[in-house]
């Protein structure tokens, strides 16, 4: 077991204070980064929309791992971001301003939705944006001039600063930069007064309230950070589906990312990124299962969603801290080893919390 | 510190549908003073901490904190006017860390940008920096040293007290509200209260009202009490004159005759 001895306020501040998580992560970021030359261009596309799925994880998980407002409709923001993408570029908008531009107003929108929503808690606000969700497919659907309509629309091919990144490699890197980019700022944002106040208004509105936090403005602002972040997914699934259709940002696109951040573990960035890898591999969990279960069960249409139904309600009730859950106590089980007790990681007697004003 | 300033409440009222949670009550508060407001349970008295943050609306009256008037305020100003409160069941941030709670405590003097913070510029990190050696004076003070990196969720019942008391003085408040502090402490941890809520009142500046039912805690530390049943206040003085009004002995002991 590391003991870390801190000797500068810095030390705080610094991510991966210890050695071994710096080894890991390294170890993984060395990966990404090498993974074109390990792997075949199917593989390193499947990486790459691994990777778009963890941006959007990221996005929902600020909004409901850390700031406890549950949303089932953003998969509104990644239609909203591939949509508004795959329009500015076709009308000749370049690559690095359209991003810019769908970034924003994604998370504008967010912004609106989240001042509308931000009188309103659990079962009201999964509501309200599921309702979100049915407007936006709806429009997307309808509004034939702009989208296409039902018959969906073509995403023009990548270009950045000019230069075509039709490659497999090229896009995975394009991928693997905003997902950097995001994995940083998520976990800066965590370090600052602005992730405190999201965290503050998720375990006690009251008490923020009376520290002096805007809870209205923190939902507000984490709606549209998380709207932002999961529209810029939007983009890069855009070039990764390369054709849109209405249905793809539905319900059960929302209920996926649910999925991640749930089975990943609410409320950290790395949970994201776990429940992105789930989320990836499951459906080649699902064509494995396919082949071996009799034909009678596996060639069952709804069998998809039947499993993450099933997932994320095994992990509610044996593990509601995720994968990221499993994973501390893993670690904690090697590092305190042979200390480890089962009760290491039972909550304490609750206490008394006082009546929620609301 | 903004000391200097008197918390005047003026003919406070507030009905919970039909009930006078609290009628017509008036007190002031100078600046440096310990005030601490007893009665009976239901009483009123944390209703009454609650209108001064902002948390309820009041039917009538006024509550004016120096140059402040508090009623044209929202909850979430009520602090940089120099007021901070605890809680009477520990409101504090269950998954955060003792250091984050206390950070939170600085929110008010922080100035945030979504933007700037996500990017994590120089000038935010020299805020966080600044705001943290803030933070340790308290973390001195209240002796938390040893708690610091633990989360909340795994600290004893009189830790998350102090965890409490701790992130109120983070905000520097001029004037501080306590739903009793000693509430749920054994008496060794009570004794430990008093010493520190001298200490706070003395180093810190800082004035003190405060809600408590340990009648040893109130005759050390306040200056002076009032005493209030059925939202009416019943008197208003020293400890040793507020025990013996005839009244407060009514209200606690039933008729004496």
């Amino acid at each position: 077991m590391q003991v870390l001895f801190k000797t500068r306020y810095e030390d705080d501040i610094r991510f991966l204070p210890k050695t071994g998580e710096k080894i890991r992560v390294g170890l993984v970021v060395a990966f990404l980064l090498a993974a074109p030359l390990l792997l075949q261009d199917y593989y390193l596309g499947e990486l790459g929309l691994l990777l778009v799925y963890a941006i959007a994880g990221i996005g929902l998980m600020i909004l409901t791992g850390h700031t406890g407002q549950v949303s089932f409709g953003h998969a509104a923001f990644l239609g909203i971001g591939a949509y508004c993408h795959a329009i500015l570029m076709s009308h000749g908008v370049p690559f690095s301003l359209s991003v810019v531009l769908t970034t924003a107003l994604s998370g504008l929108i967010g912004m609106a939705l989240g001042r509308s929503a931000s009188k309103m808690h659990g079962f009201y606000l999964a509501i309200a944006t599921l309702a979100f969700l049915m407007l936006v497919e709806t429009l997307l659907g309808e509004w034939e001039s702009m989208t296409g309509g039902y018959g969906g629309l073509a995403v023009p091919g990548l270009k950045v600063f000019g230069i075509s990144l039709a490659s497999a490699w090229q896009q995975y890197y394009l991928d693997l930069f905003f997902t950097f980019v995001v994995v940083l700022g998520a976990a800066n944002l965590f370090r600052t007064p602005t992730g405190r106040s999201f965290l503050a208004v998720r375990d006690s509105e009251l008490s923020a309230r009376c520290l002096g936090v805007n809870v209205e403005w923190a939902k507000i602002q984490a709606f549209g950070i998380s709207a932002a972040i999961t529209g810029l997914a939007g983009v890069l699934l855009a070039h990764h589906l390369a054709y849109l259709a209405p249905d793809v940002f539905s319900v059960l696109e929302s209920l996926k990312l649910m999925l991640m951040i749930v089975v990943g573990g609410l409320g950290s960035i790395p949970g994201a990124i776990f429940g992105a890898i789930l989320v990836s591999l499951l459906p080649v969990a699902l064509s494995f299962l396919k082949d071996v279960l009799p034909p009678a069960l596996g060639q069952q249409a709804g069998l998809e969603p039947l499993l993450f139904g099933l997932i994320i309600v095994i992990f509610i009730v044996f593990e509601p801290q995720g994968i990221y859950g499993r994973w501390m106590k893993l670690r904690f089980f090697f590092e305190t080893f042979p200390y480890y007790r089962k009760s290491s990681f039972v909550r304490q007697k609750s206490y008394l919390k006082t009546e929620r004003m609301r | 510190m903004t000391a200097g300033r008197t918390l005047s409440v003026r003919n406070l009222s507030i009905m919970f549908g039909g009930v006078h949670a609290v009628e017509d009550v008036s007190f002031d508060v100078s600046p440096g003073e310990v005030f601490a407001i007893i009665g009976p349970n239901g009483a009123g008295k944390s209703t009454i901490f609650n209108l001064i943050s902002r948390l309820y609306e009041p039917s009538a009256g006024s509550i004016q904190f120096g140059e402040y008037d508090l009623l044209g305020l929202p909850a979430h100003r009520v602090v940089d006017t120099g007021i901070a409160r605890t809680f009477q069941n520990i409101e504090l941030f269950e998954q955060s860390t003792v250091l984050q709670n206390l950070l939170v405590g600085r929110h008010s003097r922080m100035s945030g940008n979504a933007l700037c913070d996500f990017a994590f510029l120089p000038r935010v990190r020299r805020a966080e920096i600044r705001h943290r050696r803030k933070v340790e004076d308290i973390i001195d003070l209240l002796e938390l040293a040893q708690y610091r990196d633990e989360r909340i969720a795994d600290l004893p019942y009189g830790a998350r007290k102090n965890v409490e008391l701790a992130r109120a003085l983070c905000a520097e408040p001029a004037l501080l509200m306590l739903d009793e502090p000693a509430s749920g402490l054994n008496t060794e941890e009570t004794d430990d209260v008093g010493f520190w809520l001298e200490d706070i009142k003395h180093d810190l500046g800082v004035t003190l009202v405060m809600v408590e039912h340990d009648m040893n805690l109130v005759g050390q530390v306040a200056d002076r009490v009032m005493a209030i049943n059925d939202g009416r206040v019943l008197a208003i003085g020293s400890p040793d004159d507020v025990r013996e009004n005839e009244d407060v002995q009514q209200a606690y002991l039933g008729m004496t005759e």
